[in-house]
C-alpha cells in the first residue's frame, strides 16, 4: 500500500471528522436569553466516529473496492436481455396504462377519505411535474422559479373568485392561460440567456413573485393568504351540504343520496384525474410533433439545430410557454382542493422538489416523471417518522442521481422506427 | 443637511452589506471562472461558517474567556477550518465525479448539495434562529441632538476593515503566488494549464477552499451584524452573491467586489427610500436586467462562442 494512500485516506478522515464534529455534536441551546452549548448523547460521537473509520477504509483500499464494485454491475441479469420488439412493447404498454387508468378511476370509492385527498395531491404534483418537464427533460432549460407560474394559476382562480365570483370551470382555463401568459412574458427576455443563467434568472422571478404576493396586501391578502376559494361544481351540482349560489342545486339531493364529505373528495380526485391524464396525452403528443422533436434538438446540440434552421427563441418560448400553462392549470386545482391560499405555498422549496421528482424520474421519461411524483409524494407519508430528513435524503438523492445515473430512474426512450432486416 | 445625513447613512449602510457580499461573491466568481459552473451550495458554506463562529464563541464563553480579539480570531479560524474542509467535501463528493458532463447535470447536482446542506443543520441545530451575541458595540454619531442622527458602528467599521484585508491578502495571493499563478492558468485554459504539468484537480480544490474561507468570514462579520442565524441565513445571502458576481462580471475578481458594492447601495436605498419588503426585489430585477442588457458584468469579458 503506498504511503500517499494512507495520507489521503487520512486526510479524508480528518474532514470527515471536522465537517461533522463541530455541526452534530455541539448544539446551541437557547437559556433565557442566553445561547449555551450543550454535547449531544454518545451515539452521536459514535456515528460520527464511525462515519470517519468508513471514510478512512473506504479511501484506504478505493481502487479495490471501485474495481470489486465494477465487477458487481455485470452480474446485473438484466444487462444481456435482449429489448423488447418495438410493437409488442407498445401493445403491452398500452394495456398497462389501460389498466392503471380504470384502477385508478374507480379505486376511491372504496378507500379512505384521507388516501384520496392524498392521491389528489399526488396527482397535482404529476400535473406540475409532467409540465417541468416540458422545460427541463425535453427542452433542456432548468427552470428553478417553476413556482411561480403554479402560484400564478392558484391566485388567478383565488383573486377571480373573491372580486369576481368566477367559477372553478371557467378559472380554470383562465388560470391556465393566464400563466402561460406570464410564461412567454417572462421567456421572451430570458430565453436567450445560457442554461445556468437561465436558472438563477427563473428563480429570481419564483422570488419576485412570491415577494409581491407576500406584500401586495390589499389585493393579495398579503401572507394571511386568501380563503373561501369555491369547490368545483358538476353542472351546477354542488357539493356542499347547503347551497350556496343562487339557482345551483346540490349533489346529493339531485341524486336522493344521504350528504357525505367524502363525495367532493372524490369528485376533486376524479378531476385532477382527468386533467392529468389530459396533460399526459397532450404532452405526448406534442413530443411526436415536430415541434417536439425541435425541443430535443436544440437541447441536444443548439448550433447544429440552429444551423438547420430551427428558431431557437420560438422553440425555447413554446416549451417554456408550455410548461407555464400546465402549472397554472395545476395551480387552479391547487387552490380549489385547499380552499385556502398563501404565499407560504409557493416557495423555492417547492420548485425543488418538482425539480427533484424531473430529475428522479429520468428527464423527459413521461413514464418516470409519473412514478417519481408518486414515490416523492407517498413515501413520507408512509414513513411519516422519518419526515424530517425528507429533504436531506431529495438533496443526497439529487447528487447521487446525477453522479450514477443521471438519465433518472426510468431513462426517456427515443421514439424511433427500426426497419425490419430483410432475410 | 438632516437628507444629506440620511442619505449618507444609507450609503454606509449599504457599503457595509455590499462588502460582505463581495466576500462570497468571490467564491461565485472564482469557482465559475475555473470551471464554469455556479457553485449553488456556495450560500450554505457561508451559512455553515456563520454557525461554526457562532459555536466557537459560545464555547469560549462558557470556558470564561472574553477577551475580545482572542474570541475573534479563534472564532474567525474555527470558521475558516470547517467551512474550508466543507468546501473540499462538497467538491470532491458532489462536483468532481460530474465535471465535464452536460452543464445542466453539475448545476442539478449543486442544488441538491444545498438542499443537502440546509437540511444538515436544520436536523443538527433546529430551524429557529440563534441570537448571536454582541462583541463589538458602539460607535460615532455624527449629527445634533433631537434630530436625525448618522451613526457609524465599530461593527460596520470592523466589517469593511476585515473585508478590505481579505481582498487584500486575496489580490497578493492570486498575482503573486505559485498557486495563485496556476490559478489564473487554469481560469484561462484548463486543458492546456494541465499539459504544462499544473495539477489541474489540486488548483480546483484550492479555488473551493479560498471561496469557502472567504465565505466564512462573511458568515462571521453578518453573522455579528445581523445578531442572529437560521439554517436559511445562507439561501438569500447567496443568491445576493451571485447577483453582485453576475454584476461585476462572473469570473473576474475584482468584478466581484464592484457588483458586490454596487449591490449593497443600491439594496440600502431602496430600504431606506422605498421599503425594506423589496429590497430583494430590487436585486433580483438588477440581475435580470444585467443579464439582459449587459450578460458580461461590468469587468466580464465576452465569451466567445466556438463552434
Amino acid at each position: 500500500m503506498a504511503t500517499s494512500n494512507v495520507r489521503h485516506a487520512l486526510f479524508c478522515a480528518i474532514v470527515t471528522i471536522v465537517i461533522s464534529y463541530p455541526i452534530l455534536g455541539l448544539n446551541l441551546e437557547a437559556e433565557g436569553i442566553n445561547i449555551v452549548l450543550t454535547g449531544t448523547d454518545a451515539t452521536t460521537i459514535v456515528a460520527i466516529a464511525c462515519a470517519a473509520l468508513i471514510v478512512f477504509l473506504f479511501q484506504l483500499f478505493r481502487d479495490s473496492v471501485m474495481g470489486k464494485l465494477g465487477a458487481v454491475s455485470d452480474l446485473n441479469p438484466l444487462t444481456g436481455r435482449k429489448p423488447m420488439e418495438q410493437d409488442k412493447r407498445a401493445k403491452l404498454e398500452s394495456w398497462v396504462l389501460t389498466g392503471l387508468v380504470v384502477v385508478a378511476l374507480f379505486w376511491p370509492f372504496f378507500s379512505s377519505r384521507g388516501a384520496v385527498d392524498l392521491a389528489t395531491l399526488v396527482l397535482i404534483y404529476v400535473i406540475l411535474a409532467l409540465g417541468l418537464n416540458v422545460v427541463v427533460g425535453l427542452a433542456g432549460l432548468l427552470d428553478l422559479g417553476y413556482v411561480a407560474f403554479y402560484a400564478v394559476g392558484a391566485y388567478t382562480f383565488a383573486l377571480l373568485s373573491q372580486y369576481y365570483g368566477i367559477s372553478f370551470w371557467m378559472a380554470l382555463p383562465l388560470g391556465a392561460l393566464l400563466a402561460g401568459l406570464f410564461g412567454l412574458l417572462l421567456g421572451f427576455p430570458v430565453l436567450r440567456l445560457r442554461g445556468d443563467y437561465l436558472a438563477i434568472v427563473t428563480l429570481g422571478f419564483g422570488e419576485i413573485i412570491r415577494i409581491l404576493l407576500n406584500n401586495w396586501t390589499n389585493v393579495t391578502g398579503g401572507p394571511n393568504g386568501i380563503g373561501g376559494i369555491p369547490d368545483p361544481t358538476l353542472f351546477g351540482m354542488e357539493f356542499g351540504r347547503r347551497v350556496k349560489e343562487e339557482g345551483n342545486t346540490s349533489f346529493h339531493e339531485t341524486f336522493g343520496i344521504a350528504y357525505s364529505g367524502e363525495h367532493k373528495v372524490i369528485f376533486l380526485y376524479l378531476i385532477a384525474l382527468v386533467l392529468a391524464i389530459i396533460t399526459a396525452l397532450i404532452i405526448r403528443r406534442l413530443m411526436k410533433m415536430p415541434v417536439g422533436r425541435a425541443w430535443e434538438a436544440l437541447r441536444e446540440d443548439e448550433i447544429a439545430a440552429r444551423s438547420l434552421g430551427l428558431s431557437r427563441t420560438a422553440v425555447k418560448l413554446s416549451a417554456f410557454t408550455i410548461g407555464a400553462f400546465f402549472a397554472g392549470f395545476a395551480g387552479t386545482i391547487f387552490a380549489s382542493k385547499q380552499g385556502f391560499i398563501s404565499p407560504e405555498s409557493f416557495v423555492f422549496l417547492e420548485s425543488a422538489i418538482i425539480l427533484a421528482i424531473v430529475v428522479l424520474g429520468g428527464m423527459g421519461s413521461q413514464i418516470g416523471v409519473i412514478l417519481a411524483a408518486i414515490a416523492v409524494t407517498i413515501l413520507p407519508e408512509l414513513a411519516r417518522e422519518f419526515s424530517e430528513y425528507r429533504m436531506l435524503i431529495f438533496g443526497a438523492a439529487m447528487v447521487l442521481m446525477m453522479i450514477w445515473r443521471p438519465q433518472g430512474l426510468v431513462p426517456m426512450r427515443r421514439l424511433h422506427i427500426t426497419l425490419k432486416t430483410q432475410e | 443637511m438632516q437628507d444629506l445625513l440620511y442619505f449618507s447613512q444609507q450609503l454606509i449602510n449599504g457599503l457595509t452589506i455590499g462588502s460582505a457580499y463581495a466576500l462570497i461573491a468571490i467564491g461565485y466568481t472564482m469557482v465559475y471562472g475555473i470551471i464554469g459552473m455556479i457553485n449553488f451550495a456556495h450560500g450554505e458554506i457561508y451559512m455553515i461558517g456563520a454557525y461554526t463562529a457562532l459555536i466557537a464563541i459560545t464555547g469560549l464563553t462558557a470556558l470564561g474567556i472574553a477577551w475580545l480579539p482572542l474570541v475573534l480570531v479563534v472564532a474567525l479560524v474555527c470558521a475558516i477550518l470547517v467551512s474550508s474542509s466543507m468546501g473540499w467535501a462538497v467538491e470532491r463528493v458532489a462536483y468532481r465525479p460530474v465535471r465535464g458532463r452536460h452543464r445542466l447535470i453539475p448545476l442539478i447536482s449543486a442544488i441538491g448539495m444545498s438542499i443537502f446542506l440546509q437540511n444538515y443543520m436544520h436536523l443538527a441545530q433546529g430551524s429557529r434562529n440563534v441570537g448571536f451575541p454582541i462583541l463589538i458595540e458602539g460607535g460615532f454619531n455624527f449629527g445634533s441632538d433631537g434630530a436625525f442622527q448618522m451613526s457609524l458602528s465599530y461593527m460596520q467599521i470592523t466589517i469593511f476593515v476585515t473585508t478590505l484585508i481579505c481582498m487584500t491578502v486575496l489580490s497578493t495571493f492570486i498575482s503573486r503566488s505559485r498557486t495563485g499563478r496556476a490559478c489564473r492558468a487554469v481560469s484561462q485554459d484548463l486543458g492546456m494549464a494541465n499539459l504544462l504539468g499544473i495539477d489541474t484537480n489540486r488548483i480546483i480544490s484550492a479555488t473551493f477552499i479560498i471561496g469557502a474561507a472567504l465565505a466564512a468570514v462573511a458568515g462571521l462579520l453578518l453573522g455579528m451584524y445581523y445578531g442572529s442565524v437560521d439554517p436559511l441565513f445562507g439561501f438569500i445571502a447567496g443568491l445576493k452573491a451571485f447577483t453582485a458576481a453576475v454584476l461585476g462580471g462572473i469570473g473576474s475578481i475584482p468584478g466581484a467586489m464592484l457588483g458586490g458594492l454596487i449591490l449593497g447601495i443600491a439594496e440600502s436605498m431602496t430600504s431606506g427610500y422605498l421599503s425594506g419588503e423589496y429590497k430583494d426585489v430590487i436585486s433580483f430585477s438588477l440581475l435580470i436586467l444585467i443579464l439582459l442588457f449587459k450578460p458580461t458584468g461590468l469587468l466580464g469579458k465576452p465569451e466567445v462562442e466556438k463552434i
